[in-house]
Parts: C-alpha cells; sequence; structure tokens
C-alpha cells in the first residue's frame, strides 16, 4: 500500500492544425492514502485518461510531480484501461504471465483466476472471451504485479448491468484481499459510491477538483442499492454543483 | 461439417488442376508437333537423365545457395531498416525519396552496375539480387510498423515489458503478416532476377545453364529445369511458410 501525490500544474495540448492550443489540466492536486480507494468522477473529455497516463508514465509532457511511495524511483503501476488492451496471439494466461517476473509460482496466478472466476478461461485466447471476462482478465493483470497503485479507468463501461455488478463485486472481493491504492474512474456516481472511499468531481477545461467527498456508508451496507441511491440522493441536494458534472 | 467436407474436397481440387494442366499440355503438345513444345514425357526423360548425371542437382543448389544467401541478407536487413522507418518520421522523410528510387531502377540496371564496378564475383551477384529486393521489404515491412497498435505498446511500456519482450510479444506478432508477404513476393522476385544475374555473369547456376539450353534451343531441358526449381519453391511453400503461417494465425477465431 503506498501514498500518492500528484501536483499538476499545467498540461496542454499543442495548438494542431485547426484546433487552438487547450489547457487540458491546471493546479491539480489531489493525495491518495495507502490502501485507499479513490474515485474520480467528472464529464467526458474533462482529462480523466490524461491523468491517469501521466501517472503511469505514459504521458510525460506536463509540468508538476506525481510521487508515488517514497523509496520507489519507479513505481509499480497496475493499469486497468478502458479496452481491455489484452495481447490476442496470447492465451489469457500467457497475457498475465506476461507481466509477471520469471519463475512466479503458477499456484499465485491460479488464486487469481479462482478469485476472478475465470479458472475455465485461462487457456482460451481473448477473442473468443466475452466483453465482461476480457475486463477481468484485465483487472486480475493489474492486480497481478502486486502494484504501488492500481489505476481503472471506467473497466466497466458498456457492459449490460448484472454483468458490471457481476464484475464490480468481484473486483471488491480482490481488493479486500488485496488493498491496494486505487485511482478508479467512472461517470457513473452510483458506481462510484458503491466503490469508493472518497469521491473527487472534477470540472473541464481545464480538469480541476471541485469537490472532494468521503463515503461514509460502511462497505458491507453498499451491496444494498437503497443505501447506494440515499447517499446519492444527499450528496446531489448538498452539492448541487455536482449534476452539472454528471 | 460442411467446413470438413471443404477441406477434403480442397486437395482433391488441387491434385485435379495439375492433371488438367498436363492434359492440356500433352494435348497441345500432340497438336503442333513441333521440338518448341516438347510432349511432358519427353521432359520428364530429360529432367531424369539431368539428374542422374548430376548436373541439375548441382546447378539447381548453387543457384538455391545464392537464393538463401541474398534472400536471408534482404529480408533481414529490410526487416530492420522497415521497423526503423515505420518507427521514425523524420528518419523515413529523409529516406522516402532513396527509397522510391531504389524501388524503380530496373533490376537489370543494377546487375549490370554491379559487375562494372564489383567484377563479375560472386558477391556482386549477390549484392544485385539484395539490392533489388531490399527496398520491396523495406516498403512493406514499413507499411506494418506504421499500423502497430499503439494502445498494446502503451500497456507494454506501463507494464515495463523491457525492449526485448515487446517486440517479441507486441511488435512481432502484428509485423508477422507483413513479413509473410514480403517472404512470398520475395521469393518470387528473387529468383527470377537471380537467373539473370547467372545468366549475364556466373559460370554456373540455373541461369547459366538456361542461357546454354537457349543458345541450342533445347526446350525439354529448360523444361525440365524449371519444374524442378518451381517445385522447390512449392516445396518450401507448402513445407515451411503454410504451417508458419498456421501457427501464427491459431488465435484468430
Amino acid at each position: 500500500m503506498t501514498t500518492v501525490e500528484i501536483n499538476i500544474d499545467s498540461k496542454t495540448y499543442p495548438a494542431k492544425s485547426r484546433a487552438s492550443e487547450h489547457q487540458a489540466i491546471a493546479e491539480f492536486k489531489l493525495s491518495l492514502n495507502p490502501g485507499e480507494f479513490v474515485c474520480l468522477v467528472g464529464p467526458s473529455g474533462c482529462g480523466k485518461t490524461t491523468l491517469l497516463n501521466i501517472i503511469a508514465g505514459l504521458d510525460n509532457d506536463y509540468q508538476g510531480s506525481i510521487s508515488v511511495g517514497q523509496q520507489h524511483a519507479s513505481p509499480k503501476i497496475g493499469y486497468v484501461f478502458q479496452n481491455p488492451r489484452l495481447l490476442p496471439w496470447r492465451t489469457v494466461r500467457e497475457n498475465i504471465e506476461l507481466v509477471l517476473p520469471e519463475g512466479t509460482d503458477p499456484a499465485y496466478l491460479d488464486t487469481l483466476f479462482d478469485v476472478m472466476q475465470l479458472t475455465h478461461a485461462q487457456h482460451a485466447y481473448p477473442e473468443r472471451l466475452s466483453l465482461g471476462m476480457s475486463r477481468r482478465v484485465a483487472i486480475i493483470r493489474a492486480f497481478a504485479i502486486n502494484p504501488d497503485v492500481l489505476l481503472m479507468d471506467e473497466p466497466f463501461v458498456s457492459l449490460d448491468a448484472p454483468t458490471a455488478r457481476q464484475v464490480r463485486e468481484l473486483l471488491m472481493t480482490l481488493w479486500r484481499q488485496r488493498p491496494h491504492t486505487v485511482l478508479f474512474v467512472t461517470h457513473d456516481l452510483r458506481e462510484a459510491i458503491a466503490l469508493a472511499d472518497r469521491l473527487v468531481f472534477l470540472s473541464s477545461a481545464p480538469m480541476q477538483v471541485v469537490s472532494d467527498i468521503a463515503v461514509t456508508i460502511a462497505r458491507n451496507e453498499r451491496e444494498d442499492e437503497s443505501q447506494v441511491e440515499a447517499f446519492r440522493q444527499r450528496l446531489l441536494n448538498d452539492y448541487p454543483a455536482i449534476k452539472t458534472l454528471l | 461439417m460442411q467446413k470438413t467436407l471443404t477441406r477434403k474436397l480442397i486437395p482433391g481440387a488441387a491434385s485435379l488442376s495439375v492433371l488438367a494442366f498436363l492434359g492440356l499440355w500433352q494435348i497441345l503438345a500432340m497438336v503442333l508437333h513441333s521440338s518448341n513444345l516438347p510432349l511432358p514425357e519427353s521432359v520428364a526423360v530429360v529432367f531424369w537423365q539431368a539428374c542422374l548425371t548430376g548436373e541439375l542437382p548441382y546447378h539447381l543448389g548453387v543457384t538455391l545457395l545464392r537464393l538463401v544467401v541474398s534472400f536471408g541478407i534482404a529480408m533481414s536487413l529490410g526487416c530492420a531498416i522497415g521497423i526503423l522507418l515505420g518507427r521514425h518520421k523524420k528518419l523515413d522523410a529523409f529516406f522516402d525519396n532513396w527509397l522510391v528510387i531504389f524501388l524503380n531502377v530496373p533490376a537489370l540496371v543494377t546487375i549490370i552496375l554491379c559487375y562494372v564496378w564489383f567484377g563479375l564475383v560472386e558477391s556482386a551477384a549477390i549484392l544485385a539480387v539484395v539490392i533489388n529486393k531490399l527496398p520491396n521489404v523495406v516498403v512493406t515491412v514499413r507499411e506494418g510498423t506504421r499500423t502497430l497498435d499503439q494502445d498494446l505498446l502503451e500497456m507494454a511500456r506501463c507494464y515495463r515489458f523491457g525492449k526485448r519482450k515487446t517486440f517479441v510479444h507486441v511488435i512481432w506478432p502484428q509485423l508477422h503478416p507483413f513479413v509473410m508477404a514480403a517472404t512470398r513476393s520475395g521469393l518470387a522476385l528473387i529468383w527470377k532476377i537471380i537467373l539473370v544475374v547467372e545468366l549475364l555473369g556466373r559460370s554456373n547456376g540455373m541461369g547459366y545453364q538456361l542461357h546454354l539450353f537457349f543458345q541450342m534451343f533445347d526446350v525439354a531441358s529448360i523444361l525440365a529445369y524449371t519444374i524442378a526449381f518451381v517445385s522447390v519453391i512449392q516445396l518450401f511453400e507448402v513445407l515451411v511458410l503454410k504451417p508458419l503461417d498456421k501457427k501464427s494465425q491459431r488465435w484468430r477465431r
């Protein structure tokens, strides 16, 4: 479990053909405590994926600093992309084995497959999996490296409601066993309330923190959808500005 | 069921088409009754005799050796340059015109220039073949590199695959169809160029032999040598390329 300090002064996309220069992120500060599950909620195109790419080290063209942990020069980042990004020419198991150090005990992977209910599909090629299953494989891959921080970019988008709920529950089972620090991007406020310790609401152009709110429902009560809905209503009443961000 | 039936029928259809071709040849040769188109069995006899004297295996072997060496150099160098140009836009912009020039220089010109500049030696012959094939491989592999999936490359970076693992598991499988296309078109192109190279400046190999047969109007020997060479290339396709293709495509639905 690791602390994450995000401090981005500015992230700008340069002018390109007809589009003028665009400042995506400005004066953005966010801290994540060890083992904390934080959901980022904001409108489409506000820069959430850009932020995750910066934290993952995929985008270094910004002003500011990111620190993950204290002693790590290069932290281990588990990233669940919006599209699962599995190698189609490798089996599900090989996809995960590729991110692990050589000689890792196979039983370690067996346990992860077991928790995510994918033991039967581990030798299949990704093209034969449903979207829900592919997303579960991507989640296993991110957890498998024992990351310092786990980034999740709308991992349940375009899943039907029952499948999204199933994958969400499996994710929570895995996270309870391995409570990594998580930064989770979503549009869905109900989903965010069901998962997070803290909700961070974001504005767009440039992206800034609007509200940072702790979720006060106990985790064991979140399976009750009426509790989640009541909390959502309370949030919308107490923070009317949020409505414009959903 | 339908698929199994089709799979069983395809080899039958292929053999039938070869038989039909031989039949057509036989009929034409009988109708024309000319030494310019000998009967298939006459060609078979010439083929067998050339095999027994060891002449055909020797010249075929020499040409195949040239093919393997020049093909190997052109493919490995072409893949490396193609990947480099596909990944670096500035380098690509600089060398793009060179590629267009080399793609359009006639094979005969390259061969003559290599022989004039470096003499009638083996290395000049190989160099001429490589220069002819190289731009073709570079262009094909460069196109493949341009279409690499950036999402997968980002995933590999994020999960710290490192250069070797990224190349073997992420880049190469995506380039494979392009490399196979370059291999197939390359084989067909290279052996034709090698024959010209041998005809113009070597004292052995298929091209040299064909030149002799041409001077003697020995069509049966020309056909016997051609069939031997085409059969070897066909064997390579069936025994090496097709299994390779099948293995690398097994993940597809």
